[in-house]
């Protein structure tokens, strides 16, 4: 069969966005004179039909009237253009343009093709009019255009032709299963073994899976089983993805010497999410119990944690990380993070959750970074635009809207981005009569898989992981996310829930199957899966490539057989594939064949059960700091405005308007509000449905500049700022009074460098733990302080870069997210000033704490003095804030973070351009203390005339009437008889919406409207 | 009671919102998956107003609403060759109505079936990538063309409305096409400024589009389709800046872009026959 290759061109007139925009970015980011671009979309068609078949297809389907001229094959020459660029796939990397394209043609042709074989490849063609020298042009292609790891770039002169290529994926089916003998090896080459395989299991975890295979009665078992005496490769891998590190958690549930250096104290951890996270949640549901609040249903048990609204639904609510992926291949990383993290909550308890709403943080490395950049390792810039790419494609065309989100920029991250993605969910209370969030297998139920085929893409996904990245980085552990695949297949399970003909579903992530049906085993007792039934995409994967394989947009259902009929009819009306890959069992084993073939028999009580505990140790010292000696000035004017325009205060609009913040209609509080659309919020806030003004408000706490001080601080700092800003948008704190019904769920996700010590290769490792068991003292403190349940949680622990001999870590860094119950969310609160004439108060209290600030930052120090939650004034602050709220007293509320006072006073004239005159009490503080401390618990609040007596007597003390919302523009700010602050609130707003991000991501206004 | 059909599946996903439109409007919709359209378990004659709602039909692939505008032309729903489209210019025919927003909209302007000038339903004009090149979530103001003949719009000056689109700009090929809709007003919506006129400029104006049009319709009026987000504006509170007019002293709980669905429900309900009572009486004989 030939191919035929397509081309569609721009008609002559049509502005060809995408070619100026390489041709700009060529300019601005490599220094690279292209001259005219014009891009092409190309498209080979490996099916039997004519040539003239072929470029009908092409007119009546893949060309727009308006827009597009059509040709066959490459053009031999093109006038004009010295030098081109194709940009296609390699083999059986994902192709939705081409898939859709198939479609199109069976569509067309009115026949039956099958669409989950490749026959149309889509490709990009970009035709420059400069001759640029090859090295330059494989610059271009690889830094703008492609991302070598998935794509095939062809580059070179018009002159000596244009070089095609279309892949051809796999060779013949390959059931061949080897045996690996760890008999006799030595410790050395138990642990290279590890690593060549990428098992990233340690010595001693070698050493027990060797234990395991050499004991009688595994011999016995297997014998009978018909498997050799040494373990299959496919068993090893099974056992390497259990235990991961992503998967099993293993340095969370280690046991932790713990030794303070400063005091000399010692003590034993018992495990850190033992002990200060399960533990601690346990408690605080006796509480809640105990005051008739019985909403906690589900924690730390599914694949999402689930609370209740009312009667009638649960909300279910998930956040994951993504990091290493994003760090290789920026957008394939994200958008399968979010299309990751979606199948989370839709696969918990039965499955069949409705999505409501996406929520992401960000943490990169500062994208005007002009450094070195190490082997394998992508400018911060390009992971900044891949990431934000994919989650942009992620979230908009799955139909969830991005309702908020945050980036942090700090150069520790430019080695391993961080990449939260967080998902909330409704879900009915029953399905069909039956409990929603109950996971329930029995033997003889059927494994059936759905959604997308089965390749080599995301082999080694956990494992990989779970070690440090670097420049030998699998190109196979990348996957490219295919939001279409997956939205059919939501679609699909949420009617097959509602339909009754689910038992429970679960997802398949990391892993793949190996864990999907592995978890799911543990629920029956066992389980037999048939590998030849598996499809693939493509011929050539080997039995445990299969069980392994992270390909995406699939989840595992478990049906009884009675109803497996009924399933399958609703699948293929919805155009998803389904295959009946096995079935559970209860005789304790996972077992996996070929073709009738035994490739792997595991206990499963050793599977989950077996892995060695770690023992790891831990050391406090308290790293030396000191305040800085900064002269106090005049007028702090300008230092609001620098840092209105510092990278971690600007304006991230062009990334926010990027996002469906709206999509369902249900967004009440989005990122950006005010008549001007540039007033910064707090919390989003959501409503459940169209029938109720019930709905949820989201936030996300997150603030690694003050690990550096000290990681207790900066981890309780984190959780109250979280806390704070549902409080600032009208939420209440939980278990005020008996029964209320007033659910809290908190994701927490903790991303750390290696904490394990090594002398050589990690001689900070005992430190670095050190960290991270205050960070979780802290998540512990505050949960029993406030009340407040964590639900759902991750670890990610080894966010090091290593290359050329230089390891770049991640500081330690915890992001808490948290979603409460709004019982009205007409009676949310903006943050943005309303009407002239309201009272401006600052509410909570300001202390000498400019450690780790943005202030500081700006002067170049650190500083020692960091800011401290105390929990038991935040708590009564926050009560008072409810009732004033009960009272509807408050007319905006923004809580007080990086800049401090300063900068929320700023950011609240930002809604409607109101001003404001505001005179600062005069206190023991140094007034750059009062302006720019980043003390928690705190937030600028304006009051009506009218309420300011009833205000008053419920906040008393803890409000501090700073001054009036004026109509006249400006913001005037105060002190001691003098004018220390004074600006124009257009001018305050021109500078954050004009910052480093929305330059550097912001639409070119004047390039635009001259290209109309 | 009006009937109204929602079609999903295959990437669609403003459905919900749209169903919910239609409810607080006082019709009965039913959101139906296409495929038990284009098998026949669902007739679009049993019902009154034909819907396209947005999302990313086929992700958007080969440009937006092309693959599912591609399948309602070709896909033959029965052995005698006939199609969805053919199907739907029945439907029009009957004197009923089709709305498409966002990726709806865009599969109707790919069908051909607006603006529709010719009435052979072959396309026109087109709806292509924004002019800044990205897709944006933004609230615009619009105006209504008062040359407009649809009973959609009735009774509406302005309109204020989110779009969240990457392919929204509207191109006319040439003088001909572009004259022809100005004459008699299909270019029915437009983007405005501050001041309330019409504007090219970004991001007032946020793709470009020729016309500053936001939204078509056909020369009958029944056919109406826009790039911007009526549906996502239901309740006063989907507005950024609620918080500050209610402090101000708004009038209604009620968002602008219900008015579109109460139109159209209150055009049917006063006009002709509505679709379930015409089966009822048949069925009654």
């Amino acid at each position: 069969m030939t191919d035929n290759t397509l081309l569609l061109s721009l008609k002559p007139g049509q502005h060809d966005g995408d070619g100026q925009r390489l041709a700009e970015a060529a300019q601005r980011h490599l220094g690279l004179r292209t001259g005219r671009v014009r891009s092409l979309a190309a498209y080979t068609v490996r099916y039997p039909l004519s040539e003239a078949q072929v470029l009908d297809f092409a007119q009546q389907c893949l060309a727009d009237p308006v827009l597009h001229d059509v040709q066959l094959g490459l053009p031999t020459a093109a006038a004009g253009f010295a030098s081109y660029i194709l940009v296609a796939r390699r083999p059986g990397v994902t192709d939705d343009e081409g898939t859709s394209a198939q479609n199109a043609l069976a569509d067309f042709l009115n026949e039956p093709l099958d669409v989950h074989t490749q026959h149309i490849f889509s490709k990009k063609l970009y035709l420059l009019e400069n001759e640029l020298p090859a090295d330059d042009l494989r610059r271009l292609a690889e830094e703008l255009l492609g991302n070598k790891l998935i794509n095939w770039l062809e580059t070179g002169r018009v002159a000596d032709g244009l070089r095609d290529y279309t892949p051809r994926p796999g060779g013949g089916a390959e059931a061949v299963t080897e045996i690996i003998s760890l008999t006799g090896l030595s410790d050395a080459e138990l642990v290279k073994l590890s690593k060549d395989n990428i098992y990233a299991l340690n010595l001693e975890e070698m050493q027990a899976v060797r234990a395991y295979f050499a004991a009688a009665e595994t011999q016995a078992e297997r014998q009978a089983a018909g498997l050799p005496a040494d373990p299959t490769d496919c068993e090893l891998e099974i056992i390497a993805q259990t235990w991961s590190e992503h998967c099993k958690h293993k340095e969370f549930a280690a046991l932790i010497k713990y030794k303070d250096l400063e005091t000399g104290a010692e003590k034993q951890i018992d495990g850190l999410f033992k002990t200060y996270i399960k533990d601690a949640t346990a408690e605080v549901d006796r509480q809640l119990r105990a005051n008739g609040n019985d909403w906690l249903i589900k924690v730390f048990s599914d694949n999402a944690g689930a609370v209740r609204i009312n009667a009638d639904s649960l909300f279910v609510w998930k956040v994951e990380t993504h990091n290493s992926p994003s760090a290789i291949d920026p957008y394939g990383g994200a958008i399968t993070g979010i299309l990751g993290n979606n199948r989370d909550p839709l696969a918990t308890g039965i499955g069949g959750a409705r999505l409501l709403f996406n929520t992401n943080v960000l943490c990169f490395g500062n994208p005007e970074y002009d450094g070195p950049l190490l082997t394998g390792q992508l400018h911060p810039r390009r992971i900044l635009e891949g990431v934000r790419k994919g989650i942009e494609d992620g979230g908009n065309k799955s139909g969830v809207p991005t309702v908020n989100g945050a980036i942090v920029f700090d150069d520790r991250y430019r080695g391993k981005p961080l990449v939260y993605c967080g998902t909330g969910a409704v879900m009915p209370m029953q399905f069909a009569g039956k409990d929603s969030w109950e996971k329930l297998i029995d033997a003889g139920d059927r494994i059936i898989m759905a959604g997308g085929r089965v390749g080599k893409d995301g082999i080694h996904g956990a494992t990989f992981s779970s070690i440090e990245l670097d420049e030998t980085a699998p190109a196979t552990a990348v996957q490219i996310g295919s939001p279409i695949t997956q939205k059919l297949a939501m679609d699909f399970l949420l009617l097959a829930a509602r339909q009754g003909l689910l038992k429970c579903s679960t997802d398949n992530g990391a892993g793949g199957l190996s864990s999907s049906v592995g978890e799911l085993a543990g629920i029956s007792g066992g389980a037999v899966v048939e590998l030849e039934k598996v499809p693939l995409k493509y011929p050539g994967l080997r039995p445990w490539e299969i069980f392994v394989s992270e390909s995406q947009e699939r989840f595992t259902l478990v049906v009884e057989p009675a109803r497996q009929a009924a399933l399958f009819a609703l699948a293929a009306e919805m155009e998803v594939e389904l295959t009946d890959i096995g079935y559970f069992t209860n005789d304790g084993q996972l077992e996996v064949k070929f073709d009738g073939q035994p490739v792997a028999k595991l206990a499963l009580d050793f599977l989950h059960d077996g892995v060695p505990r770690k023992v790891l140790e831990a050391e406090w010292q308290r790293p030396a700091a000191t305040e800085p000696e900064i002269a106090p000035i005049e007028d702090y004017s300008a230092t609001l405005a620098l840092l209105l325009g510092s990278l971690n205060i600007c304006s991230r609009e062009s990334v926010i308007r990027q996002y469906d913040h709206e999509v369902k209609g249900r967004t009440i509080v989005k990122p950006l509000m005010g008549a001007t659309g540039q007033a910064p919020q707090d919390a989003a806030v959501v409503r459940f449905n169209f029938e109720s003004y019930e709905g949820v408000a989201v936030s996300n706490g997150i603030l690694p500049r003050f690990g550096d001080l000290d990681a207790y601080h900066m981890s309780a700092g984190a959780f109250d700022e979280a806390v704070r800003q549902i409080i600032a948008v009208g939420g209440k704190l939980p278990n005020l009074t008996p029964g209320d019904g007033n659910f809290w769920s908190v994701n927490d996700n903790f991303c750390v460098p290696d904490s394990v010590y090594d002398p050589t290769s990690n001689p900070d490792g005992k430190y670095k733990l050190a960290q991270l068991v205050r960070m979780c003292e802290a998540l512990r403190d505050a949960t029993a302080a406030y009340c407040i349940p964590l639900t759902s949680g991750k670890d990610s622990m080894k966010n090091d870069f290593k290359a050329d001999g230089v390891k770049i870590s991640v500081p330690p860094t915890v992001l808490y997210s948290m979603t409460a119950k709004m019982d009205d969310v007409r009676r949310a609160v903006t943050s943005d000033f309303k009407q002239e004439g309201d009272v401006v108060y600052l509410l909570g209290e300001t202390y000498d704490e400019l450690g780790g600030s943005e202030f500081y930052q700006l002067c170049g120090a650190l500083g020692a003095n960091v800011p401290k939650v105390n929990f038991a004034k935040a708590k009564e602050l926050y009560t008072l804030v409810g009732e004033a709220n009960d009272q509807q007293l408050i007319q905006s509320c923004h809580d007080l973070s990086d800049g401090g006072l300063a900068v929320a006073l700023a950011e609240a004239t930002f809604g409607y351009g109101c001003g404001a005159e505001i005179e600062l009490p005069e206190t023991e503080l140094p007034l750059a203390t009062q302006l720019f401390s980043e003390s928690h618990s705190r937030f600028v609040a304006t009051v009506a005339p009218e309420d300011v007596v009833a205000f008053e007597s419920i906040l008393g003390e803890r409000a501090t009437r700073l001054g009036r919302v004026t109509g006249s523009g400006r913001l005037q700010v105060r002190h001691a008889g003098r004018v220390v602050i004074e600006a124009g609130t257009d001018d305050l707003r021109f500078t954050w919406s004009h910052g480093a991000v929305n330059q550097l991501l912001g639409v070119n206004q004047l390039t635009m409207n001259n290209a109309q | 009671m009006v009937q109204a059909l929602i079609l999903t599946g295959f990437g669609i996903n403003c459905e919900e919102e749209f169903a919910a439109a239609y409810r607080l409007a006082g019709a009965e919709p039913t959101i139906v998956h296409l495929n038990q359209v284009l098998h026949g378990q669902v007739s679009i004659h049993d019902f009154d107003i034909l819907n396209f709602p947005g999302g990313f039909s086929f992700g958007d692939d080969l440009g937006s609403g092309v693959v599912l505008a591609n399948k309602l032309r070709y896909r033959q729903t029965s052995a005698a060759g006939r199609t969805l489209l053919d199907d739907i210019k029945r439907f029009i025919a009957d004197g009923k109505f089709v709305l498409g927003i966002c990726n709806g909209f865009q599969v109707l302007v790919k069908l051909g079936l607006l603006p529709n000038l010719g009435g052979d339903v072959t396309p026109e004009v087109t709806l292509t990538h924004n002019a800044s090149g990205r897709y944006e979530d933004r609230w615009v103001t619009l105006r209504v063309n008062p040359l407009s003949n649809t009973p959609f719009l009735k009774g509406i000056d302005k309109l204020e409305v989110p779009v969240r689109h990457g392919e929204g700009r509207l191109v006319v090929p040439n003088d001909l096409v572009r004259q022809a809709i100005e004459a008699s007003g299909l270019n029915c919506l437009s983007y405005i400024d501050a001041n309330g006129d019409g504007t090219s400029t970004y991001p007032f104006n946020p793709n470009g589009a020729d016309l500053n049009c936001a939204g078509l319709t056909d020369p009958t009026g029944q056919v109406f389709g826009l790039m911007p987000h009526p549906e996502a504006f239901l309740s006063a509170y989907n507005h950024p800046d609620w918080a500050r007019r209610r402090r101000a002293g708004w009038l209604s709980e009620e968002g602008e872009g219900l008015q579109i669905f109460q139109n159209i429900v209150e055009h049917l309900q006063g006009s002709t026959l509505l679709s379930n009572e015409i089966s009822r009486r048949v069925s009654q004989g």
